[in-house]
Parts: C-alpha cells; sequence; structure tokens
C-alpha cells in the first residue's frame, strides 16, 4: 500500500513536469503550428539558468527560478524573432530543421561554458513530510503544487486577460484573428515568451531531484511531443491529462515492470497508441 | 565562367570526379587523411538515403540515424557473437534495415509531416535506448568489440585502409548510380509528386502508402548498408554511435549539400566533413557553428550549395541562350524543380 501510494507521487510529480514542459510546447504549436523541436533545450537551459544564479550569484531558489525564467522567456522571444518569423511562409519542413538548429547551438553554448559533467542543484527544501506513515519529500510537494499553481494561473490568464484572449483567439482561428485587428506579432512573441517561461519552471522545479547536464532536455522534449500527440495539438487540457498518463505509465512501470526500460516506456506507448489510432488518443480528426 | 560552371553539370565532371576520387589515396599525405574520406564516404551513401525520403518525397525522417545504427549492430553482432563472414553478415545487415524499415514504415507512413516527424524521432531514440539497456543482445554501453572485416583476397586486405577506401568508394558510386537513375525514373518522379502535395499525387492515381512505404525502406536500406560498412571498417561500435545527434550531422550535411538534388548530399557531406577535420578544435564546438548555419541556411538558402549553383545557371544560360540548358535537360530539370519547391 505504502509503495502503491509513493508509486502515485512518483506519478504525479513525473506529470507535472512534463505537464508543464508540453503546455508550452502545444500553446505555440496551437498559434504557429510548429513542433517546436528546440523546447528541450529551453528547458535546459532554463536549469542552467537556476544553476548558474544559485550557484555563482548565489541568489535564493526563488529569486533563481524566477530570474531563469526571464532570461528563458527572452531566449524564446529571440527565437521566435529570429528564426520561427522570418520561416512563416516556409514548408513546414524548413521549421522542423531550424528549430533543430536551435537546439544544437543552444547545447553546444551550454557545454562550452559549463561542460558536459552532471551538475547537482540544490534547493532550501529538503525536508519529508511525513502523514501517518506515507512520506512525500518537500521537493516533490512543491512540485504538484506548483504545477498546479502554474496551470491555474495559466487559465487565469488566458481566460480573464484580453492579452489571454488574444492568444485564445489566434489558436481558434488566425484569419478570424486578423480580422478583428489581433497583432499576430505581439501574440507569437507572447506564446513563446510563456511556453519558454514554463519550461523553465519546470526545469527548476525538477532540477533539484535530478541533474544538471546539457542533454538533459533530449528525453524529456521527446516525451512532450508524445504527450501533446496522446493529448491532440494545440489542446491545453490534453497536454495535462497527457502528462499525467505518460508521469504514471513511467512511475508505475518502471517499478512493475523494469526500471532500466522506464524512459522508453512513454515511447513504446506512442508507438502502439499511434499504430492503433492514427488520429491520436483525443483528436477528433485525422493527422 | 558560365563555361566552366556549365562543364560541371555534363557527363565528363562525373567520370573526372571519378578519377580523383580512384587516385585519392595516391595524392594523400597520410593513411589519415585516407581514413576521413572513407568515413565521409559511408556517411555521404546514409545522407543518399535521406535524401530519398527527405529531399524526394519530403517527409523528415528523423529516425535516419537509428537505422545507421541498427545496421552496424546487425553486421557487429552477427560476426562477432554469431560467427558470420563479413558478406552474409553484410547482406543481413541489409535485410535486417529493410525489414524493420518496411514495419516502422507501414506505422509511420499513415502519420502526416509533424507527427512523421515526432513519431521517427521517437523510433530513432527507442532504437538509441535499446543499443544501451538490452544488455544480452547488444553488449549494452560496453558496445561490440572483433567485428570482422571482409575477407581480403591476393594481396588485398580489407582490414587496411586503402582497400577499405576503394571498397567503400564501390559501394559510394554505386549508390549515386542508383540514386541518378531512380530520380530520373517514374518511381522518383512519384516521389517528388508526393513530396509536392499528397492531395494532388493522390489525385493523379498515386498510391500514397505503396509509395511512400518504398521510398522509406529504400532510404532504410541505405542506411544500413552506410551502417554496415562504417562497423566493417571501424570495426568496433556502441550506443553512441545510434545518437540522435548522428541524424541531425545527417540533416546539415544534406541541407548544406543541397535537399532533393543528385549531387547534393556528397558535396555537403565531403565538405563539411573536411570543414571539421581541418578545424580540429571545433569537434567538439562544431554544433556552435552548425546550429546558426541551419538556421540561416533555410531561410536564406533553403536550396543548399547545389541547389542554389543549379538555380543560378539555370537563369545564367536562359540569359545567355545557351544550348547547354537543352543538352542536360534532367540535370537542370532536377535544378528547376528544386527552384519551384523551395
Amino acid at each position: 500500500m505504502n509503495l502503491f501510494f509513493q508509486n502515485i507521487v512518483n506519478g504525479l510529480t513525473l506529470g507535472s513536469i512534463y505537464g508543464l514542459v508540453a503546455l508550452g510546447l502545444t500553446l505555440v504549436y496551437g498559434i504557429l503550428h510548429i513542433p517546436n523541436f528546440a523546447h528541450g533545450a529551453l528547458y535546459m537551459v532554463g536549469a542552467f539558468m537556476s544553476y548558474f544564479f544559485m550557484v555563482d550569484l548565489g541568489v535564493h531558489y526563488w529569486i533563481a527560478m524566477l530570474g531563469s525564467a526571464a532570461v528563458v522567456a527572452v531566449l524564446a522571444i529571440l527565437c521566435e524573432r529570429l528564426v520561427f518569423h522570418p520561416l512563416r511562409n516556409s514548408p513546414p519542413i524548413h521549421d522542423k530543421i531550424a528549430a533543430i538548429g536551435i537546439l544544437l547551438f543552444l547545447e553546444a553554448v551550454v557545454q562550452m561554458f559549463w561542460g558536459a559533467d552532471f551538475r547537482r542543484m540544490t534547493s532550501p527544501f529538503t525536508g519529508i513530510m511525513r502523514f501517518d506513515g506515507l512520506i512525500i519529500p518537500e521537493q516533490r510537494a512543491l512540485i504538484i503544487v506548483g504545477a498546479i499553481v502554474l496551470v491555474i494561473a495559466l487559465q487565469l490568464f488566458l481566460r480573464k486577460t484580453m492579452t489571454g484572449a488574444t492568444i485564445i483567439a489566434m489558436a481558434q482561428s488566425r484569419e478570424g484573428a486578423f480580422l478583428v485587428g489581433i497583432d499576430a506579432n505581439r501574440v507569437a512573441m507572447m506564446t513563446f515568451a510563456i511556453s519558454g517561461m514554463l519550461a523553465a519552471f519546470a526545469a527548476t522545479l525538477y532540477a533539484p531531484i535530478n541533474l544538471v547536464y546539457p542533454a538533459m532536455g533530449h528525453v524529456v522534449i521527446m516525451k512532450a511531443f508524445v504527450i501533446i500527440i496522446l493529448g491532440g495539438m494545440g489542446s491545453i487540457p490534453g497536454a495535462i491529462v497527457g502528462g499525467m498518463i505518460i508521469g504514471f505509465a513511467e512511475a508505475f512501470g518502471g517499478f512493475y515492470i523494469s526500471s532500466s526500460y522506464k524512459d522508453i516506456i512513454a515511447f513504446g506507448l506512442l508507438v502502439v497508441i499511434l499504430s492503433v489510432r492514427p488520429q491520436g488518443l483525443f483528436a477528433k480528426g485525422a493527422h | 565562367m558560365l563555361k566552366l560552371a556549365s562543364f560541371m553539370t555534363r557527363p565528363a565532371a562525373k567520370y573526372l570526379l571519378i578519377v580523383l576520387a580512384l587516385v585519392f589515396p595516391l595524392i594523400a599525405k597520410n593513411e589519415y587523411q585516407v581514413y576521413v574520406m572513407a568515413s565521409a564516404f559511408i556517411w555521404a551513401i546514409a545522407v543518399y538515403g535521406l535524401n530519398i525520403i527527405t529531399g524526394y518525397c519530403g517527409q523528415l525522417n528523423l529516425a535516419h540515424g537509428g537505422f545507421f545504427a541498427l545496421g552496424a549492430y546487425t553486421l557487429g553482432l552477427l560476426t562477432a557473437d554469431y560467427g558470420w563472414s563479413f558478406w552474409p553478415a553484410f547482406v543481413g545487415a541489409l535485410l535486417m534495415t529493410a525489414f524493420i524499415g518496411f514495419l516502422v514504415g507501414v506505422v509511420s507512413l499513415r502519420l502526416k509531416e509533424h507527427y512523421f516527424a515526432i513519431f521517427t524521432l521517437c523510433v530513432g531514440f527507442i532504437m538509441y535506448m535499446l543499443t544501451d539497456k538490452w544488455e544480452e543482445l547488444t553488449h549494452g554501453p560496453i558496445g561490440v568489440r572483433d567485428i570482422a572485416a571482409p575477407h581480403g583476397f591476393g594481396i588485398v586486405d580489407f582490414t587496411e585502409t586503402t582497400p577499405f577506401y576503394y571498397l567503400v568508394l564501390a559501394f559510394l558510386i554505386f549508390a549515386i548510380w542508383f540514386m541518378g537513375k531512380l530520380s530520373r525514373s517514374l518511381l522518383g518522379r512519384t516521389f517528388m509528386a508526393i513530396r509536392n502535395g499528397d492531395d494532388l499525387a493522390q489525385s493523379l492515381g498515386i498510391n500514397l502508402m505503396r509509395n511512400k512505404t518504398l521510398a522509406f525502406v529504400l532510404s532504410t536500406t541505405y542506411a544500413g548498408m552506410a551502417g554496415a560498412l562504417y562497423a566493417g571498417m571501424v570495426r568496433f561500435i556502441g550506443p553512441e554511435d545510434g545518437n540522435i545527434l548522428h541524424t541531425f550531422d545527417m540533416i546539415t550535411y544534406l541541407l548544406v549539400g543541397g535537399i532533393g538534388t543528385l549531387s547534393g548530399p556528397l558535396v555537403g557531406t565531403v565538405g563539411i566533413v573536411w570543414l571539421t577535420q581541418s578545424l580540429q578544435f571545433l569537434e567538439e564546438y562544431r554544433m556552435i557553428l552548425f546550429g546558426p548555419l541551419l538556421v540561416v541556411l533555410v531561410i536564406f538558402f533553403p536550396r543548399g550549395i547545389v541547389g542554389s549553383f543549379l538555380g543560378w545557371l539555370h537563369r545564367k544560360t536562359l540569359d545567355a541562350g545557351l544550348p547547354a540548358a537543352k543538352k542536360k535537360e534532367s540535370r537542370i530539370a532536377t535544378g528547376k524543380e528544386v527552384e519551384n519547391n523551395a
């Protein structure tokens, strides 16, 4: 029973992280129809920025998180301005290749400054909470709560503010948004900034129970892609549900099936699902 | 200038290149240069494979490095663990990559554009993880040692660099020859029609699934051939040979040379391999240069070196009214098509 509960906590933790990363990815896809392969690199840069702020500048965990989110948001806007905007009328294959170019560049730059070593990042939340024999490490609790807060904040922003509404409008209908005078450039930059911030938050939350290294984004981004395919590309609830599915599949699969194959589970799941249902689990039309 | 340029599209230029490649080991300063050239040729074969599915057929396959590793591992395991000799294992590697390519193709090609790219990214990653984790079969992170080289004959010993260089060269020439035939055939035209638009191709009566699967299997077999040759040359392989970064490298080679052109993969691969060799310090940080290079290429020169060159030549010959434009119709037609689709 206890182990079962532990796995639920693990599943929730993983699901929260994957969900946050997938949210950023799905937002960008919803607006610009770009599968941003560089999103994992933004996640990785987010972790390294927090690490840099905490270790080299000695600031507090929360401030490091905000600083890192700001840096990654600017970086994401730059990507949109310098790369994706000029490519908006190109064939889709060009966006993908350009995104791969950004990914390679960011990884190489980080590796040049910090090396390829695995680093450990500390956090002020190292304690353990006990409830009646059930154990929850504080950082994991923080991840789950943090993800819930961020998702609610994002929902409020998208539903209750004018700026958020322009993003939704753009995702629903590009032409319609133009007709009512929505500035496409502004929306695109905003979406990239939000997606970058979510990635940085996720990375900073997850880094203390994981390691920080230049290739850390690879597996996460691929799982985020699996998630948004499962949940329907561009769908916000789909990203959260999909994140939880993959998180739980990994936590339980890693425990009951095989821990060394746990990273394959998500991809195996995708292969199986797409073999049976090429349109994904929740999407309506065919891709 | 223009005469020199139009000469490069003639058959004579092809033979000149082959002669240059044949005498290269004689003019190379040392054995290492021959080795680098041989490995560039091996990568070029793999990039030709990528060109079939991505360049001609328009589907971005991100599992290509995985199939390269599959070919290498099939050959490596068959010779090192099961005692096969090189050539049967080589055929085995081709069949294996074709078969797995068929299975993956049948499932993945039902998906379009982004979904296909993401799906193949996952497939490539599964292959990489399996080579790393499935220790009973693949030896895991230790890798496969003692891979057999092809049996020599007479004084030819394929464990030496220069004979192996000629072997690779023979396969490369075959690969390019086959590619040339393919790109001018009805099948090649069919692939290009699919690239230009699924719906249009379908309305012309093209069976999308069958043709895409065929293109995919051809491309994975090319990757398998390159992987098997790689295993035979290096004779030690590990999971890192299936790293996704190799797929990204190949995309860079293809894009720099010219996607969807016949000579692009060769130009891009050989050019970049030598560029990184001559800038040794770049080896580790080459991506700082290649990353932005990819971005700049797709924004400003999506047709790469060869595509841009052919487009330029085509405009010039039209301006000058030289008969060259008619003479080598097929080559320049490729340039024109690329121009239209860029």
